[in-house]
């Protein structure tokens, strides 16, 4: 095949004008095409939400699973051919609201996953109601006070729990969101990109020119410097850094099992009569 | 001509040891048994008992009473001591209580002691089971030579074990020897000693299962327990999920990438499964997922059994889509249906449930070895010969089957599934047209679906005046009713169901009308089984005898409840 991202890119989207998604989505053809990576080789995983619907958007193969749920049956598919590229993109409410204990716990398990958040600090698909990324003060239907609980902090968090690979992009800045997508594609591990964009329907808030004005690129001179990549997790507001804050592959959910080493397990043979030596303990 | 044993203490006083060295050890010898354990849902303390059946061919259930009672605390004496037959004996460790001089039948042994003597004090169940042997009129070298098997390696510890065993049997020889009467020994040759989670482990790997996602529930975890302890010698990975609904997703991302799949759990972990049940028949993609019942509502009674989750899986998942519904009967036939299970996800593209229960999974019996020829491996996958192209991966077919492909198994061909109505590609949709052909091509499995289930197993007499209808694991302890009925003078047969849904109805049909006295004998307090057929067949059963305390039946209750009812 040739490895040009127009072949990626399919379907007619159900997202609004001005929607960061299509930035992400070129982001990720041009990231595919750029690794040269054929479809049936991939695997895009999703939850619900309108980012959730990617996988009718990129020609690869695609779960759109349950909303909250992308990341477990990703880790399935890991297990049973681990010769796939598996990418996870989901919202910032599926992934970190809905998702929250898959999150946590994916990150120990350490399956080696390209997750790509779609953080618009909104919920898009319902119309409106606040993530748990939304700002606190935010007023939506729901939260008619403003939002008063605190904003959970994706990337804090993700190093906290021992995460390899921890980004974050925007969707305003196209080229550096796609070299970013290559690295955590081609990261052994899990790997974290939290993509902020506008949500031009609900978000208000934070407009294109509010992030736009905010995000800079920092000097990262040592991304295994767990502490410098906390402390720029932690800045938000008046400044927003960009990049891959922390990069320090460590032992993957694949390489721990001996049972994955060789031929994917999907395409192995196998013949239950082979299996009648297993009643001998039991004799 | 029988042997019932009761060992009974706290937890964490080794009851299972001395019970699987007992019970394999007599397996050996050629004695059929059955072995139950009833036991609370705590690591230390508390009352926990098992019971060892040892009569002709293989017992299919235990009895209350007890000739020979293991009291390895002085609470199990007090709540056991009425059920002692006549000649009954009590094996106790005299440093710990006494028996009353004048009921003449303890057998004084100190556990503690001579184990301590033999090397340490962890050993008084080896001794236990020393006492045991010389009661019941065997020698000890089987039970050395299981000894060595454990402790192969570590020569020093089974030398000592068996120095505990030998004391064990010496002091007890002083008491009595040989006073209890062995059945004949089954001559048919060797036999597996094992449990129902055991049964299911080995079906599952035996079927092709490479990957189990699961979240630790009792009574199910032992289905876990086997598979992960195969997992560094065979191609199999298990995931201890951070939830029920990891553990289900996962499974079903293995199995849409191309392996066998299955979960496994209790009722409370089965109530968090149910979104991805539904995901299972909206996006077509095997699974297999057993069910072990407890009792609930709630966490319920968690080391006991119960049959009340019937209704429950049957309706498990929001939406219409097919599903099958298979359950453990008996050790000989769980084996061979769990491997159904596997290659009905396979054919079908739904899930398919397997319902087990607490008296299955943790119930030891002697059974034939399996044959392995029987088991199927067919996974039903699209080739590349017969493949159309572009691939669709919900094209309609008459049968609602569509060919099933893996990512990654056709060059530049993609498989697209969604949780979300869609077209034949996978690809969302609202329009009515395309979601009533999808919903009529999902359901249309139901027909061919219907037509693989088994009719349920009929057993006892011809023509019968009392007819006993059961479903899963109660299957041993109703035959017992049927064939006691029986030598009582009543004509009696049952009607016993391992696959539930689509509900088999054909046998039912034909029996019901011929016979008077028809009772649906379940071990819940709803009598859902009942219920289901009525509700399918239009049928109504005679009687119910349920049982909900959390305990399994006894036959002598079911004989019982039909003859006061005649």
């Amino acid at each position: 095949m040739t490895c040009k991202a127009e072949h990626y890119i399919i379907g007619e989207t159900a997202w609004c004008p001005g929607c960061g998604n299509f930035a992400i989505r070129e982001a990720l053809a041009g990231a595919l095409a750029e690794h040269c990576l054929e479809s049936h080789q991939v695997l895009l995983v999703s939850g619900i939400g309108q980012a959730a619907k990617i996988p009718h958007y990129i020609r690869v193969n695609g779960f759109n699973g349950l909303h909250g749920r992308a990341l477990s049956p990703a880790v399935g598919a890991r297990v049973a051919n681990h010769n796939l590229k598996v990418i996870v993109e989901s919202g910032d409410g599926d992934s970190y609201g809905e998702g929250g204990n898959h999150f946590i716990h994916n990150i120990r398990r350490n399956p080696d996953i390209a997750h790509f958040v779609h953080d618009n600090q909104v919920y898009g698909l319902t119309k409106g109601q606040a993530s748990p990324t939304s700002d606190p003060g935010m007023v939506t239907g729901v939260q008619v006070e403003g939002v008063t609980v605190s904003p959970l902090n994706p990337l804090s968090l993700a190093l906290v729990m021992g995460a390899g690979f921890v980004a974050r992009c925007f969707s305003g800045e196209k080229e550096h969101l796609k070299e970013t997508m290559k690295e955590a594609i081609n990261f052994s591990g899990y790997a974290l990109i939290d993509i902020l964009q506008p949500c031009p329907s609900f978000n208000k808030v934070n407009t294109r020119g509010w992030y736009k004005k905010r995000v800079y690129f920092p000097e990262i001179e040592d991304p295994r410097d767990w502490s410098a990549a906390m402390d720029l997790s932690r800045q938000w507001g008046e400044q927003i850094p960009l990049g891959i804050f922390y990069n320090n592959p460590h032992r993957t959910f694949e390489e721990s099992r001996a049972a994955l080493e060789g031929e994917p397990l999907s395409f192995r043979p196998f013949d239950p009569q082979e299996m009648s030596g297993l009643q001998e303990e039991f004799l | 001509m029988e042997i019932n044993i009761l060992i009974g203490g706290a937890a964490g006083q080794g009851m299972e040891t001395i019970m699987n060295l007992l019970g394999k050890t007599l397996v050996r010898e050629g004695f059929g048994l059955i072995y139950t354990k009833d036991y609370m849902s705590r690591v230390r303390g508390g009352h926990n008992f098992s019971r060892l059946r040892i009569a002709p061919g293989t017992p299919w259930s235990t009895v209350e009473s007890v000739d020979i009672l293991v009291a390895l605390n002085e609470e199990t004496y007090n709540l056991h001591r009425d059920n002692l037959t006549p000649s009954g004996r009590v094996i106790y460790d005299p440093q710990l209580f006494s028996i009353p001089e004048n009921e003449n039948r303890g057998i004084p042994v100190e556990l503690q002691k001579l184990a301590e003597e033999a090397g340490g004090k962890v050993m008084a169940n080896t001794v236990a089971v020393g006492a045991l042997l010389v009661l019941i009129g065997l020698e000890t070298p089987t039970v050395e030579e299981l000894l060595k098997d454990t402790f192969a390696g570590k020569e020093g510890v089974a030398g000592k074990n068996i120095t505990a065993l030998k004391a064990g049997y010496d002091a007890a020889a002083r008491f009595c020897s040989a006073c209890f009467d062995l059945p004949p020994k089954n001559e048919d040759g060797k036999k597996l000693f094992i449990d129902g989670n055991q049964v299911l482990g080995m079906a599952a790997m035996s079927s092709g299962c490479r990957f189990l996602s699961a979240y630790p529930m009792t009574p199910s975890t032992g289905i876990m327990n086997y598979l992960a302890g195969k997992s560094p010698d065979y191609p199999v990975i298990v995931e201890q999920a951070e939830d029920e609904i990891a553990a289900i997703n996962m499974a079903l991302g293995a199995s849409y990438t191309g392996v066998r799949s299955m979960t496994c759990t209790s009722g409370g972990g089965f109530s968090l499964m149910v979104e991805g049940v539904s995901l299972a028949g909206m996006i077509e993609t095997p699974i297999v997922v057993v069910v072990a019942m407890r009792p609930g509502p709630a966490t319920g009674l968690p080391t006991r059994t119960e049959q009340a989750d019937l209704e429950f899986i049957l309706h498990s998942g929001h939406g219409e889509f097919p599903r099958a519904v298979l359950s453990a009967t008996s050790h000989e036939d769980a084996f061979y249906r769990l491997n159904k299970a596997f290659e009905l996800a396979d054919r079908y593209q739904t899930p398919i449930f397997f319902l087990s229960d607490q008296n299955f999974a943790d119930t030891h019996r002697s059974v034939e070895p399996y044959d392995f020829s029987r088991l199927g491996y067919n996974r039903q996958l699209a080739e590349e010969g017969s493949l159309e192209k572009p691939y669709q991966r919900y094209r309609i077919t008459d049968n609602g089957i569509s060919p099933r492909a893996l990512p990654g198994q056709f060059e530049n061909e993609v498989v697209l599934v969604d949780s979300d109505e869609h077209d034949e590609k996978g690809n969302i949709i609202e329009d009515a047209a395309t979601r009533r052909a999808m919903v009529e091509k999902r359901m249309r499995k139901l027909d061919s679906l219907a037509e693989e289930m088994d009719e349920p197993d009929l057993y006892g007499d011809p023509h019968p005046e009392v007819l006993l209808i059961g479903w899963g694991s109660t299957y041993g302890v109703i035959r017992e009713a049927v064939d006691a009925l029986i030598a009582l003078g009543t004509k009696t047969a049952m009607l016993h169901f391992s696959d539930l849904w689509p509900l088999p109805q054909k046998r039912l049909r034909s029996l019901l009308a011929e016979v008077e006295n028809s009772y649906c004998v379940e071990n819940n307090a709803g009598g859902q089984l009942s219920a289901l057929i009525r509700r399918e067949s239009g049928l109504s059963i005679g009687g119910l005898i349920l049982k909900y305390d959390g305990r399994p039946f006894l036959s002598r209750e079911i004989v019982e409840e039909v003859q006061d009812d005649l």
